[in-house]
């Protein structure tokens, strides 16, 4: 029943169905607020609307307490977008994640993705007790047994509707050690991921040696993998990101071109200079995930705007993306 | 071997308020060795308390004792003569000879004077860093003898994070990453491929998890009489 209802597809995702159609997919995403303000989830939910197939609903990211993914999922699918929501083994333990996807899915999610989680030291609650109960590649083969096999952790059977999802994790090609990235993928490979979103990436030579190993490995047609961009909007948070966030590497080409952008303006032109690093940012997005589609193995692109939403569409527009694909 | 760090005095005196008399009661193994509870901290400690009450203008009576081993029965209970005569002691034990203590002795009240912090390895003179976490179902021969369950800030048992960097963890850059070091070592056995199967999710019930752990060995108990 659930295979007719969903036409022979895994979970029958938005997302899903415009990746097995072939078409290039876009992920976006979208930060929930700290506070209980349904507005916030819907004001960005409306400058997100069609601009990509599904959008990642963060789960206390960066361990900062936030809104919950499920519960901003729901606010997202009201506005008519699809969610994918995003599940950390940080704050949660096997019964604990396998209930919120019960939960979730009865809600009508149907992407996840799973995540190990920011560690609790770089969030607001650096005193909490940490769960890692399991880790993401026992996270994401716990879940497709749950969806193909209809059993949970423990091997007890699902009484009744199974939650279907279409099964996403992160990873991170810049990270060390090197070698180990693309086992790591096939781990999750093995595990069962059905899509996978990338780090950002602002070190193209590396990315491209990443994917001739994945490719050779033959990792490409297992899972589909979605490179992570995202706009950079000031030659200040490319330096922070460049020297200061764990696993990222930021080249400085990406800062040579926001500075190219302003040397023009004088500097008391504040505004002019905001606004020409802001536009250049978005030219730079969109460029690069041109150059993205050419490589072999990229099956979509993962836009991470963060608290810049607005920046999105013309990014996706400058691609030549937009009107996105309808799927049925 | 069992690490602890002694608590600041200003915490030991809050603990320590209204007592008269008092005995500093150190243990000769393990918080010897790391310099946290032996007989050299025990008078440092007394010396202190002296010092400090007599400044508060509430002075103290500080004796000091220091046994073997705080955590077993036959160190511990030549102490009991003595106890009466004291309103607290302050054991600067581990956590296991704070309790031993408290368990024998109905009397009188046993307060901890250090924090109990790791089952660690003194790497070097001054540093000791943690190795095991005693979760109840070692591991370590799977990861080529390095323990992740210890030593990675998320416990990870399917390989690194995304916060690798450089072969540093991305909690604190003074700690390695583990994950960077059994890797290393797959390299240098030339097993990879070990390292590429997924391990299952934990038995966490062997770990604290499932609840105090307690080991009966028939063979060693003594016959009932």
């Amino acid at each position: 029943m659930a295979e007719e209802r969903t036409n022979g597809h895994k979970s029958g995702s938005n997302l899903e169905r415009v990746l097995r159609a072939g078409h290039f997919a876009i992920t976006g995403e979208l930060g929930p607020p700290q506070s209980a303000d349904a507005e916030e989830v819907i004001h960005k939910a409306r400058l997100l609307k069609g601009t990509a197939e599904a959008f990642n609903i963060t789960d206390n990211q960066t361990a900062v307490v936030r809104l919950s993914s499920i519960g901003s999922a729901v606010l997202v699918m009201k506005e008519g977008l699809e969610p994918t929501v995003q599940m950390t083994c940080r704050d949660r333990n096997r019964l604990a994640i396998q209930s919120d996807l019960l939960g979730a899915y009865a809600l009508g999610a149907r992407n996840l993705l799973c995540l190990t989680g920011d560690h609790q030291s770089f969030g607001n609650h650096p005193t909490a007790k940490n769960v890692h109960d399991l880790d993401s590649i026992q996270m994401i083969r716990m879940v497709k047994n749950m969806r193909d096999q209809g059993i949970f952790e423990c091997g007890d059977k699902i009484k009744g509707e199974v939650p279907r999802f279409f099964i996403g994790a992160a990873i991170n090609p810049f990270a060390d050690p090197f070698e180990f990235r693309a086992y790591r993928l096939a781990k999750k490979a093995e595990a069962g991921v059905d899509f996978v979103q990338t780090q950002l990436i602002y070190d193209m030579d590396r990315f491209r040696k990443f994917m001739e190993q994945v490719v050779e490995m033959g990792l490409h047609e297992k899972v589909y993998i979605l490179a992570g961009v995202g706009p950079i909007k000031s030659i200040g948070a490319a330096n922070y990101m460049k020297n200061y966030v764990p696993g990222m590497i930021v080249r400085d080409e990406w800062i040579d071109g926001l500075r190219a952008a302003i040397a023009d303006i004088p500097k008391e032109e504040k505004d002019a200079r905001r606004e020409a690093l802001r536009n250049q940012g978005i030219k730079a997005c969109s460029e690069q995930i041109k150059e993205l589609r050419e490589i072999e193995g990229v099956a979509g692109v993962h836009i991470m705007a963060i608290e810049w939403e607005e920046a999105v569409r013309p990014i996706v527009e400058g691609a030549g993306l937009l009107p996105r694909p309808q799927v049925e | 071997m069992i690490v602890g760090e002694r608590k600041p005095l200003s915490e030991i005196m809050e603990l320590l308020s209204g007592a008269q008399k008092v005995l500093v009661a150190g243990c000769g193994t393990c918080v010897t060795v790391c310099f946290a509870g032996g007989e050299k901290e025990v008078g440092i400690l007394a010396s202190e308390l002296r010092m400090k009450s007599k400044l508060d203008d509430h002075p103290m009576e500080v004796e000091e004792a220091t046994v073997q081993r705080q955590c077993e029965w036959e160190y511990i209970d030549p102490l009991l003569e003595r106890l009466d005569e004291y309103d607290v002691v302050l054991s600067l034990a581990c956590g296991i000879g704070v309790q031993a203590m408290n368990e024998r002795f109905s009397g009188v009240v046993t307060l901890p004077g250090i924090n109990t912090t790791s089952l660690s390895l003194p790497v070097e003179q001054g540093i000791w860093e943690e190795r095991c976490q005693a979760c109840g179902d070692c591991l370590l021969g799977t990861t080529f003898g390095i323990c992740p369950i210890a030593r990675c800030s998320k416990q990870l048992l399917n390989g690194p994070c995304g916060g690798s960097q450089e072969g540093v963890c991305e909690v604190d850059s003074d700690t390695p990453c583990v994950w960077q070091l059994i890797w290393d070592r797959a390299i240098e056995f030339d097993q990879v491929k070990r390292l590429l199967d997924i391990q299952s999710p934990k038995n966490w019930s062997l770990s604290r998890d499932g609840g105090p752990r307690k080991i009966v060995r028939e063979d060693l108990q003594l016959e009932s009489e």
